[in-house]
């Protein structure tokens, strides 16, 4: 059980760490990241749907689609909204967030929408535990993803330029960074990465569009918990999450295994607001 | 008696010493002046005193009262006004319901407090603007503000950080005046951080010089200037007097 | 007297009299709109006055729906007593958020972060507790609703009407004289810049518990006439984090931190977005969730375009003065 929560929480981790770098860096909080996680799952469906495409390998053409329709929302939507007060910006991506919720209501309708694959019923058996090997497939999706993206910033110039502007706005513009344009990249890439796990997650769990608020407030826990602007700390944080909810449900009633996240981020915001890993703001 | 006794106060963030044990008074009804180069630690001394922060080590006494670690909100009932070195205005707010917030604190109604600003207004020239938006005034305007805000609590010391940067010399002439006149008047106590030295030298009767946190002279402004280390830490080692 | 005067007075006129020209549905919109514009006035004290931005607004309503609503099932006391339960109940919780996260210097996104967490958390509570009707809901006994039964706050949609229309007038005449007073000022100032008001000797923590505990006391009022109209509670309705935007949505549009904003914002809205349901009912699309785009695609185009609200931009045109 805790296995299963550690592997799915790999992938929430992976959406959190979309989260994280795009508020680590355009320091806007993303209020529709679940939202954009509910219709990469969609988009998911749809595929298999049409063209029997197995989520793993639709991944490479979401993740490209969200990242160009991040770069466009960033460059197009966000931009301007920098410098405007903290509950303006909040209130634009409420928006989007309820436009992107709703507008998958009107299209796919209510009802629950999954992937049928051969794998979601093996399992991989180690000594006395049986692991399903849809999660660990996932997981090890979430991980590469990460090591990429982590890569990415370490390694190539691009990489660097971004943290350059998180770090200081002002200097990156001054030294001639086209701060708008690595924004843009940053969200893109922070969208593909909720792409990626959108797809992986599909395999665990039927998509309906309420899951999108949902998911959004888990991101958040789990970038809290485990520190904004921490890579790792949004890995660590969403494979925290990941094992309490398992035990949590198994302990109180698995309806209420939400409660114990939410309890979480209050008790972390409260007491460490820079999370496990994170730096003081 | 001094009315602000500053007594081996030091202040350090995250191992950096911005204040190193600083000790000065300011003796009732006294212009003092704080000098020294940029980082020299006057602005943090400054927040100590107001509030902002505790300080690591050291004393502060207002009237013969601790007022070290005490909040901001207290140290102003204690009776110290200060201006911000970034100038904070209720940008929102009408002038003169800016300085009407100030004047709420000791006065017992808004009707009081509101003509309680109208006559500081008047003493800063900015009395025919005061239903503009704060937001539309322009920099010394807003430094005005500033401190016509910090009168309005009826303090007995008053803290300037760096009024006068940004002013043209009538300006700067004019907001001396003012100060004088209100140190006259109402025997006003004031420590003000400067720049410039011609407000500095006109309002002055003592300074302190600070260099990296540090308290390097104290003295009359003609004591000041002639200083070797004053001298030393301005200009650099080479300097001949 | 002055235009802002006269403009109040005919608008008072007209919601007044509007029973006598509305027929049923009109008069449930015309409700409707009444208690977003007070909730939205309520939330705003805490906004617009204080600067905190709360997205959990919905936690009071459900509490104070539930406090009332619960003592009216369990014991049959009628709601003018449990509606001060309510208000203490909101009032304690509201205190102990604000105590906990202003203590612990949290602002901003944080701060909204821990509203919502706090709702979400008593949403699944809900869910769990069977003295309240669990996920299944509380139901309330409605006896008549042909006569005014003002001490059991039973009786026709035209006593909710006007019962609604006196809270919202009461709302704005609260916040209109509070702007004027020493509170107006120290939450204004709080709003605008927390340092400099606390240099100028305002306890901002206390001010800003105070803020909160207001915001809070008045939204239990909405809650307690939220359960007395509509009679069913749900935890996952009530306690929604879509029920607390929809709170805010009439403030943000409308105008932040004015007066009339609240009801402006909350009048376009409303109908607005009946319009638009009626529209496409009428062209055979019963489309569940077009409704909520709407909204969405509303409070895009005002965010980017019209950031201080339409408030603001009517009063320029109409030479109101802009409070």
């Amino acid at each position: 059980m805790v296995i299963a929560g550690v592997l799915t929480g790999l992938v929430y981790g992976l959406m959190a760490l979309g989260l994280s770098v795009i508020f680590g860096v355009v320091r806007v909080v993303n209020f529709a990241h679940g939202e954009m996680m509910t219709v990469a799952m969609y988009a998911a469906t749809a595929l298999f749907a049409t063209f029997k495409l197995d989520p793993f390998l639709a991944v490479l053409p979401v993740a490209a689609v969200f990242f160009l329709l991040g770069y466009a929302l960033q460059a197009g939507i966000i931009n301007p909204f920098i410098t405007r007060p903290e509950h303006s910006q909040f209130m634009l991506l409420v928006a989007v967030a309820i436009i992107l919720v709703n507008a998958l209501l009107i299209v796919f309708g209510p009802d629950a929408r999954n992937v049928q694959v051969d794998y979601q019923l093996e399992s991989y058996e180690i000594g006395r535990l049986l692991i399903d090997k849809a999660r660990v497939f996932a997981a090890g999706l979430a991980i590469v993803a990460a090591l990429l993206l982590f890569s990415f910033f370490r390694f190539t110039l691009t990489g660097k330029a971004i943290r350059a502007c998180a770090d200081n706005y002002l200097g990156a513009r001054v030294v001639g960074l086209n701060v708008k344009h690595l924004y843009a990249l940053t969200f893109g890439l922070g969208s593909a990465c909720v792409a990626v796990a959108g797809c992986a997650l599909v395999l665990l769990v039927d998509v309906t569009p309420g899951l999108g608020p949902y998911y959004t407030l888990l991101a958040f826990v789990i970038v809290i918990v485990g520190g904004l602007g921490s890579m790792g700390g949004a890995l660590l944080g969403g494979v925290l999450i990941g094992v309490s909810e398992a035990v949590a449900g198994l302990l109180i009633a698995p309806s209420a295994k939400s409660m114990f996240s939410f309890g979480l981020l209050i008790l972390v915001l409260l007491l460490r607001p820079q999370g496990l890993l994170g730096k003081r703001a | 008696m001094s009315l602000l006794r500053v007594s081996n106060v030091s202040k350090s963030f995250r191992g950096l010493r911005a204040v190193r044990d600083a000790s000065f008074t300011v003796p009732a009804g006294d212009i003092n002046g704080l000098i020294g180069p940029n980082g020299a630690g006057k602005t943090t001394i400054f927040n100590v005193i107001a509030g902002v922060y505790a300080p690591d080590s050291g004393e502060i006494y207002f009237n013969g009262n601790p007022i070290h670690g005490l909040r901001p909100d207290q140290v102003c009932a204690a009776g110290i006004g200060r201006t911000f070195q970034i100038v904070k205005p209720f940008a929102g707010l009408s002038v003169l319901d800016n300085v009407v917030v100030g004047a709420l604190h000791r006065s017992s109604g808004v009707a009081e407090a509101r003509s309680l600003s109208r006559s500081i207004l008047k003493k800063l020239n900015l009395d025919a603007k005061r239903d503009l938006p704060a937001s539309a005034l322009t920099l010394p305007d807003r430094k005005r503000l500033e401190v016509a805000r910090a009168l309005a609590t009826r303090p007995c010391l008053l803290l300037l950080d760096e009024v006068m940067a940004g002013l043209r010399p009538t300006e700067c002439d004019e907001m001396v005046e003012v100060f004088r006149s209100l140190n006259r008047s109402e025997g006003l106590t004031i420590l003000l951080i400067e720049h410039v030295m011609r407000a500095v030298m006109a309002l002055a009767k003592h300074i302190g010089v600070l260099h990296h946190g540090e308290v390097i002279a104290r003295g009359t402004p003609a004591e000041v200037v002639r200083n070797p280390a004053v001298l030393e830490c301005y200009l650099g080692e080479e300097t001949q007097v | 007297m002055s235009r802002s005067h006269a403009a109040l007075a005919v608008l008072l006129a007209a919601l007044a009299a509007l029973p006598a020209f509305a027929g049923p549905y009109a008069l449930s919109v015309a409700t409707l709109i009444l208690y977003f514009a007070y909730t939205g006035q309520a939330w705003n004290v805490m906004m617009g006055f204080a600067g905190q931005l709360s997205l959990g607004h919905s936690l009071y309503v459900g509490v104070g729906a539930y406090a009332a609503g619960a003592i009216f099932f369990h014991y049959g006391i009628g709601p003018w007593a449990g509606l001060w339960v309510a208000i203490l109940l909101c009032v304690a919780l509201g205190v102990a958020i604000g105590f906990l996260a202003f203590r612990f210097g949290i602002s901003g996104v944080y701060f909204a972060l821990l509203t919502i967490a706090f709702a979400e958390f008593t949403r699944i509570g809900f869910d769990h507790l069977d003295w309240v009707g669990g996920p299944g809901g509380m139901f309330l006994r409605v006896a008549q609703r042909d006569t005014w039964d003002i001490a059991n706050f039973r009786g026709p949609p035209l006593m909710y009407y006007y019962a609604m229309l006196a809270l919202a007038c009461f709302a704005f005449v609260l916040c209109y004289f509070l702007l004027k007073t020493k509170a107006g000022y120290y939450w204004q100032a709080i709003r605008e810049n927390e340092e400099a008001a606390q240099a100028l000797g305002i306890n901002t923590f206390r001010w800003k518990v105070y803020a909160v505990a207001l915001s809070s006391a008045m939204t239990a009022v909405a809650g307690v006439f939220f359960a007395f109209y509509y009679n069913n509670l749900f935890p996952e309705q009530i306690f929604n984090i879509s029920r607390s935007i929809e709170i805010i949505l009439g403030p943000i549009i409308g105008g932040l931190g004015t007066l009339f904003g609240p009801i402006l914002g909350a009048a376009v809205l409303t109908l607005l977005s009946d319009g638009i349901t009626e529209l496409l009912a009428a062209l055979g699309w019963e489309i569940p969730g077009v409704k909520q785009v709407f909204y969405g695609v509303v409070l895009l185009v005002v965010v980017m375009f019209l950031p201080h609200g339409i408030w603001p931009a009517v009063a320029k045109r109409l030479h109101l003065r802009r409070s």
